[in-house]
């Protein structure tokens, strides 16, 4: 049984800690994605490092320079808007701008 | 033993910094230095302004070592990297300049390279950034020359300087376009890598009209990948293409190149790990960074480094005396945004709020937050010459604080959501 977790208005955690592995396939699953991969997990897993130790979600080129997953495999994998998508699936804030 | 403290980047940060601790420290204390590669300080808020003749370049800079109070020694140098192991700065051409304190105040530098063709054919013609001088100047040009047709500004990646620059020159482009009497057979859009112009909840309630009454088109989640300079096409990673006549960019952005020879200074990007409310540098304890140096969730934004630069005289002499680190530093920014036609939004935010509708009290009475007035223009007009006389000498602006006040602030809008 899923533990009922605290989201935004746009389904992103509000809080990283309560995050789990399970949820994240679930949120995956909830958008389009049916499995997560080993290189699914690569760049989830890099983006929440990321995130708790800089408190910065990273960006795509971030993404790209870093993760070992090049960007057009990025698209690949997380369709639309990998930036975005990987941070919700991981459980972190989405990339924002200032308004 | 008199402490050397030595400043890399003598623009905001660096040279609030500088003359707050020439204020903090006898010079019997402390020797204060300043490097920088040359002798140009511009204001950047000015540059949105050039591309549509509302300012000229030589408007928006003055001398560096103009702007220093006396006993502030300002060195133009190019810094090859600095030898964190033996606290010293290495210029290129041998100069050596060893210090107690180093603070890392070298902005962000634009790197249109590293997008496919950015640079190529077109660059200067047709395909322009007002992120400096040179190009904020060319587009300005070009500006005169556009007789109609699709105006494109794209935004490479996050982060960039300013990151409601962007959104300003569509508003004020669809302003200046239609005074020309062009705006009917012109097009603007706004290709971003956010999923919207406004991507946080309230600001999106409030503001997603302006879109709408300006005709901006919305390119949302788009990652350049490839510039056709001469097709006049920008191409995402993903086979998505964007058709323009005149391509107004802002390329990816990194840290200052010497951080990436500092082994341990910077990230990839080659910003400055930093302590979000303290501003030392993770690397080591005598090292701190401010504005768009660093890696910090904040804008990179002058109003940023102000406040940072209200905060980090403090813990620079806090650190000089062996005591405890001031954890004050909040995120907090506070930035007018121009919509055109003599209005202007204001915007006061931090790390864990974000902007809200409400009234920010100022020294010309309260300016309303989130919503369009006459007075938040002005504000915006005449802070070019708070900049000069009052921020760059680092004195405390009365009522606008370092820290984000709360008062005026319509808090109780911020929405948590829901569970799952």
């Amino acid at each position: 049984m899923m533990l009922t977790v605290a989201v935004d208005q746009e389904g992103f955690l509000l809080d990283h800690t309560e995050w789990t592995r399970e949820l994240a396939e679930e949120i995956a699953r909830e958008n389009g994605i049916e499995t997560l991969t080993p290189r699914h997990w690569q760049v989830v897993e890099f983006m929440r490092d990321r995130f708790i130790t800089t408190g910065n979600a990273p960006t795509i080129r971030a993404l790209g320079k870093e993760s070992g997953v090049p960007v057009k495999e990025l698209y690949q994998l997380f369709p639309k808007g990998p930036a975005k998508l990987a941070a919700k699936i991981g459980g972190i804030p989405k990339p924002r701008g200032c308004i | 033993m008199r402490k050397q403290i030595v400043i890399l980047g003598g623009g905001t940060g660096g040279t609030i910094t500088a003359n707050r601790l020439r204020k903090r420290f006898t010079a019997d204390e402390a020797d204060i230095h300043v490097i920088d590669r040359d002798d140009r300080h511009v204001y950047q808020p000015g540059l949105l302004f050039v591309p549509f003749g509302l300012a000229s370049v030589d408007e928006i800079v003055r001398p560096r070592s103009r702007q220093f109070h006396s006993g502030i020694r300002f060195h133009k140098g190019d810094v090859e990297s600095v030898d964190l192991e033996s606290d010293r700065v290495r210029l290129f051409g041998g100069g050596i300049l060893p210090y107690d304190v180093l603070v890392v105040a070298s902005g962000a530098r634009l790197l249109p390279e590293e997008t496919e063709g950015m640079l190529g054919p077109g660059w200067g013609e047709r395909v322009f950034t007002f992120y400096d001088t040179d190009g904020a100047d060319g587009l300005r040009q070009a500006l005169e020359r556009f007789d109609g047709g699709r105006l494109v500004v794209d935004i490479a990646d996050m982060p960039i300087k300013c990151p409601v620059a962007p959104i300003e020159f569509v508003f004020l482009a669809d302003w200046f376009l239609r005074e020309r009497g062009i705006r009917e057979r012109s097009e603007i859009v706004l290709a971003t890598p956010l999923d919207g112009c406004f991507t946080k909840p309230i600001a999106s309630k409030h503001l997603t009209y302006l879109l709408d009454e300006k005709q901006i088109e919305l390119e949302t989640e788009f990652s350049a990948g490839e510039v056709d300079g001469v097709g006049g096409v920008l191409t995402s990673y993903d086979g998505r293409t964007v058709d323009f006549d005149l391509l107004v960019t802002v390329p990816l952005h990194g840290g200052a190149a010497f951080v990436g020879r500092s082994e341990g200074l910077g990230d990839a990007l080659d910003f400055v790990q930093t302590d979000p409310h303290t501003l030392q540098a993770a690397v080591k304890p005598n090292v701190f960074a401010l504005g768009d140096a660093t890696d910090l969730p904040s804008s990179k934004a002058g109003s940023v480094t102000h406040f940072e630069g209200e905060l980090l005289d403090r813990n620079i002499e806090r650190f000089l005396r062996g005591q405890e680190l001031e954890h004050r530093f909040d995120g907090h920014a506070n930035c007018f945004v121009e919509t055109g036609f003599k209005k202007a939004l204001l915007i006061d935010f931090n790390y864990d709020t974000e902007p809200v509708t409400g009234r920010f009290p100022t020294a010309l009475g309260p300016m309303p937050l989130l919503r369009e007035s006459r007075l938040n223009h002005l504000g915006k007009l005449l802070f070019q010459w708070i900049y000069w006389h009052a921020l760059l000498p680092g004195r405390d602006l009365p009522l606008v604080g370092p820290e984000m006040p709360t008062a005026g602030k319509h808090l109780e809008q911020v929405a948590l959501g829901g569970s799952r």
